[in-house]
């Protein structure tokens, strides 16, 4: 059975300890779209992508990913599923004893294509992110930044139809996270690949529900959404102690008159 | 953490079902070859400076020892003997092990902490690799497979060692001390000195890669799980060396 929702969470419940973290959590991720999850920390946003990517089991609830139902599979079962899916971590989290060229073709490695082919594709998925001259460095050498992209080229080599992205642009300046949300809108706009970006910037997440992409010959151009238009596929969703407390389009939630996101969003 | 019996017992679990998981995997597809092969490199021949030192000093100075107790009985000949037989039975593996613990057990604690901590083992996890297979079952095999190596080394040089304080300190002819050496050693001192090192390079692989997988608490955590790495495997090896002396000597008669 094929669903229109690439992702779906039913009625999702995780305790670390005996706290639960995630309180009942429902929600779909259409084809195409990014789903911004916005939260004060410890509210349970990156629980959310590790339960997704099965690098941890949900106490009780379903998740869906492409219609499959992934918290009871095995974890040798998993493997397939995950290769749908592309994460960048929060802190980049990559191989420190592998180079920038063998971390990017990690997944490739792993699958057994050949080498020809791994040096072009590591080439180009590096090329996409602007680091095409990093190749040869490690992990240690590069900038916070640097990193973030390197984790970014990596989760996508292996061309996943689902991103997630982990606080992508925590702790970076303004210049380089803004270079961050650029490339995860050229993918959402131009490649159509479905996101769920975990972020407590409100800032960024405001820029990637606001503006879009367009491929206009070689380059790619991003424009502003004008003050009524709502052409960003993009949708957001409130956590509060575990719980959604808002789920919509980024302008329903500026005029929210609840107490608690109206502190949030000031 | 309080050592409460529960706590204790669900330790003794953890890594049961931790050598379980090893051993299962260590003969499933896909086989990362090339980590085993580094991993020797790291955990062998890495090691082997420390192993030479260890059975150098040990031998000579166990020479020292025994030659002073047996010369009291005028039985200085022994020497050789008695220094062979409490090196390629006890002091070799127990030594070359504990070094090694030091060294390998608290360095895959350490590393695989790190790596749990930063979340590179959720990244790989991610990537579609299993972490047992691509960082745990090596370094098992690894020092599984280099331990005994090790202690054949730390044996050899520990004789060389005492034959180094025989000639030069205490003037018994070379000859006396190697043909003495030889002759005191049995079948049954090779097999059970080479045992020993098999069971002990597992059991510290293993401590070793389940004090790091499970850290918690940051970097503080990872020194945490490198400390309790290297005490938890160092008293394991004593205590497995009692047993199995136990069972060699059984079957030595």
């Amino acid at each position: 059975m094929t669903s229109e929702y690439v992702l779906e969470m039913k009625n999702v419940v995780k305790y670390y300890g005996d706290e639960p973290v995630l309180d009942g959590v429902s929600f779909k991720v259409f084809r195409g779209e990014t789903k911004i999850i916005i939260g004060a920390s410890g509210s349970g946003k990156s629980t959310i992508l590790k339960l997704i990517m099965g690098l941890d089991r949900p106490d009780e609830g379903e998740i869906l990913v492409e219609g499959q139902e992934i918290t009871r599979m095995k974890e040798s079962d998993l493997v397939a599923v995950r290769g749908k899916i592309g994460m960048v971590f929060q802190e980049s989290a990559l191989f420190d004893s592998l180079s920038v060229r063998e971390n990017v073709a990690y997944q490739l490695y792993e699958i057994g294509v050949d080498e020809d082919e791994i040096e072009s594709k590591v080439r180009e998925t590096l090329g996409f992110v602007g680091l095409e001259d990093a190749i040869d460095k490690m992990p240690s050498e590069l900038s916070g930044g640097m990193k973030r992209r390197v984790a970014l080229a990596r989760a996508l080599i292996g061309h996943p139809d689902i991103m997630l992205y982990d606080e992508p642009t925590a702790g970076l300046d303004p210049i380089t996270s803004r270079r961050i949300n650029e490339l995860i809108i050229a993918l959402r706009d131009i490649k159509g690949v479905t996101g769920v970006f975990v972020t407590h910037r409100l800032r960024d997440a405001f820029t990637l529900a606001t503006q879009y992409a367009s491929n206009g010959g070689p380059t790619t151009t991003y424009h502003r959404e004008g003050a009524t238009l709502c052409i960003a596929n993009t949708r957001f969703l409130l956590l509060r102690d575990g719980k959604i407390i808002f789920e919509g389009p980024d302008e329903l939630l500026r005029r929210s008159e609840d107490p608690y996101i109206k502190r949030f969003l000031a | 953490m309080p050592l409460t019996p529960k706590a204790a017992i669900k330790e003794v679990q953890d890594i049961s079902s931790l050598a379980a998981k090893i051993f299962i995997s260590a003969f499933k597809r896909p086989l990362y070859l090339k980590d085993v092969l580094t991993q020797m490199d790291v955990i062998g021949v890495g090691s082997l400076a420390v192993i030479i030192l260890t059975g150098f000093f040990t031998g000579a100075v166990l020479t020292l020892q025994t030659s002073k107790t047996l010369s009291t009985f005028g039985a200085i000949g022994f020497t050789g003997q008695l220094v062979a037989v409490s090196l390629v039975r006890e002091l070799g593996p127990v030594l070359a092990s504990l070094m090694v613990a030091g060294r390998v057990g608290s360095g895959i604690a350490s590393e695989l902490g790190s790596m749990l901590v930063t979340e590179q083992i959720n990244a790989m996890r991610a990537l579609g690799t299993d972490p047992i297979k691509k960082l745990v079952v090596p370094r098992v095999v690894a020092t599984t497979t280099m331990l005994p190596i090790l202690t054949v080394v730390a044996d050899a040089v520990g004789v060389i060692g005492g034959l180094f304080v025989a000639v030069f300190v205490l003037h018994i002819s070379s000859n006396l001390y190697l043909n003495s050496a030889w002759d005191a050693l049995n079948y049954m001192d090779v097999v059970g000195g080479l045992l020993k090192p098999l069971v002990f390079g597992a059991t510290l692989s293993i401590v070793g890669c389940h004090c790091g997988l499970r850290t918690h608490g940051g970097t503080q955590g990872v020194g945490r799980s490198t400390t309790q790495a290297v005490v938890a495997s160092s008293i394991l090896i004593l205590v497995f060396n009692l047993i199995l002396t136990r069972i060699i000597l059984a079957y030595t008669q």
